[in-house]
């Protein structure tokens, strides 16, 4: 959150932040679902959170800070329309006023998640998508974002307010789609949340701390999809397969900073608490998959409840000693099946190896013809070298070997790989 | 608000169809342009005589300059057009998703801007 100024006083201060981390989105969605106009609701709010700034330490903290900043955002945003007089927008200043004087006092209605349908709107392009999320939900501002998504803060500015344009003059509706559209629409909406979780991922050392804080937003939003739609399993899979992640960054980099595979991680530094939620979320999706077989949305199995389910299964394997490979290649055969993404393939190979040994999974990796992104994918070429060495092929897995090192951008990684080089030499 | 979906497709294709096909087509559109009647949401549509009856004016200078042919050379060219007022973008992409004009060609989509 990048709200508010650091001299904010104490007290008024902690409450802007607590405002503005559980209220941000809620008040933009709210002011922003019948004009369309999110760039405008952005504005006005963020001209209430700075009269809060100059108020609240004077006049004490209001009882209900949240309808305290709508009533007045809206007035602001009334002020912007006389002033503007846009000739495009239909500036209809009495209807937004018989809004802003109905329901004071009362709860505000949480209109998030459609804000989140129109952020993941068709119409808007993909990339944008989980920016512009992290902006109109959670408040952070284009600087932090950039900085996130390693782009320079004038070029995501930029996209971000055209984003916000298209969604004003194409008319995208700030709506919860219908069910029989439901899935398409959602599974929009769950790829940008895990884009942004895999954006904050990619510093698995967490010296970064704008891509560290990545993966707690990209939680939040994932919390309040299965808040606000409690019976979609696929949001539910994916929110487990981010907790699954989550639970383990601490034992992704020892004390040196160098990379543990998770068969060396030290089970002490996982997260137990976030491992039992994901796996209570990835049961309840599975009796939801169950009730609801045969009725539209519901009872699919997707993509998150899958590879939740395998994060699920490298943790019993860890936590009982027991190897349940014959499931784990299971999932990774639905998983392929549905996304014929070679990089499942690289995984499912490692499978086929622990159960017919290092020659079948060998013969079970993709064949680079098929992807030429397998030919810089340094996973495929770790994995490779690993099976190589195992069938006895030194060889050749020193060969394989210096490709993955070659193409490792993780530093911790490639120190990884260059140790086992040793190990391979030997 | 309003759209207009503009209609576009290759216009030789037209002329390279049986008249058989060219009727079967040409009811294609006669049925989507009814409901859209029907549902209250038509305000005003044509199709465009094909491209090579195209007309461009340019002032250079101060002085219109009259060209023939297409203001651009393209695979698919305009065709034709449908107005259409609904609630919402996604109103409009559904019409335009059922617009005969998918099967063979594209439907580009875009809001009126209201003076």
């Amino acid at each position: 959150m990048n709200l508010l100024p650091e001299q904010m006083p104490g007290q008024a201060r902690d409450m802007a932040d607590a405002v503005a981390r559980r209220s941000y989105g809620k008040l933009v969605a709210f002011l922003a679902a019948r004009t369309q106009d999110v760039a405008a609701a952005e504005d006005a709010l963020s001209e209430a959170f700075a009269a809060a700034l100059a108020d609240w330490p004077k006049t004490g903290c209001p009882a209900n800070p949240e309808a305290w900043l709508l009533t007045v955002a809206r007035r602001k945003s009334i002020d912007a329309l006389r002033r503007n007089q846009k000739i495009d927008a239909e500036a209809d200043l009495s209807n937004v006023a018989a809004e802003s004087e109905a329901g004071a006092g009362e709860e505000i209605p949480d209109r998030r998640l459609a804000l989140l349908f129109a952020c993941a709107h068709p119409a808007i392009d993909a990339s944008i998508r989980a920016p512009l999320m992290l902006q109109t939900i959670l408040g952070l501002d284009a600087q932090a974002i950039a900085c996130a998504f390693l782009t320079s803060q004038a070029a995501m500015g930029k996209r971000l307010v055209r984003a916000k344009e298209k969604i004003r003059q194409a008319g995208i509706p700030l709506r919860v789609p219908e069910r029989e559209d439901m899935p398409g629409r959602l599974d929009a909406v769950l790829e940008a949340i895990y884009a942004a979780f895999a954006e904050g991922w990619s510093d698995p050392a967490g010296t970064d701390a704008a891509r560290r804080d990545l993966t707690g937003e990209a939680l939040f939003l994932a919390r309040l999809v299965t808040e606000l739609l409690p019976d979609e399993p696929e949001a539910l899979g994916l929110m487990a397969l981010l907790l699954h992640s989550e639970a383990r960054r601490a034992a992704r980099r020892n004390a040196q900073g160098d990379y543990v595979p998770l068969a060396q991680q030290s089970r002490e530094l996982w997260d137990g608490q976030m491992i039992e939620e994901a796996e209570a979320l990835l049961l309840r999706a599975s009796a939801l998959g169950r009730i609801g077989m045969g009725r539209i949305g519901m009872g699919r199995i997707g993509r998150y409840q899958l590879e939740a389910a395998i994060q699920s299964a490298h943790v019993e394997r860890r936590r009982t000693g027991q190897a349940n490979w014959a499931a784990s290649l299971a999932l990774y055969d639905a998983l392929i099946a549905m996304t014929g993404s070679p990089v499942v393939a690289v995984n499912r190979a490692l499978v086929v190896a622990e159960t017919d040994g290092a020659g079948a999974g060998l013969a079970a990796m993709p064949q680079m013809e098929g992807d030429a992104r397998l030919a810089e994918y340094q996973p495929y070429w770790a994995a490779r070298a690993e099976l190589l060495a195992r069938a006895g092929r030194r060889q050749e897995a020193r060969q394989a070997l210096e490709i993955a090192i070659g193409l490792a951008g993780d530093p911790a990684v490639r120190r990884f790989l260059e140790a086992r080089r040793v190990e391979f030499s030997d | 608000m309003q759209y207009m979906l503009m209609v576009y497709g290759d216009e030789s294709g037209w002329t390279k169809m049986t008249p058989a096909e060219q009727q079967q087509g040409a009811a294609a559109y006669m049925a989507y342009t009814e409901a859209l009647k029907a549902a209250g949401v038509l305000q005003g549509s044509n199709r465009l005589r094909p491209t090579g009856t195209a007309t461009t004016v340019r002032a250079t200078d101060g002085k219109a300059q009259v060209l023939d042919g297409p203001y651009a050379d393209t695979k698919e060219q305009l065709g034709g057009y449908y107005l259409i007022d609904v609630a919402d973008l996604d109103a409009a992409l559904s019409w335009a998703s059922r617009c005969p004009a998918v099967g063979h060609g594209a439907v580009e989509v875009r809001a009126i801007w209201s003076m």
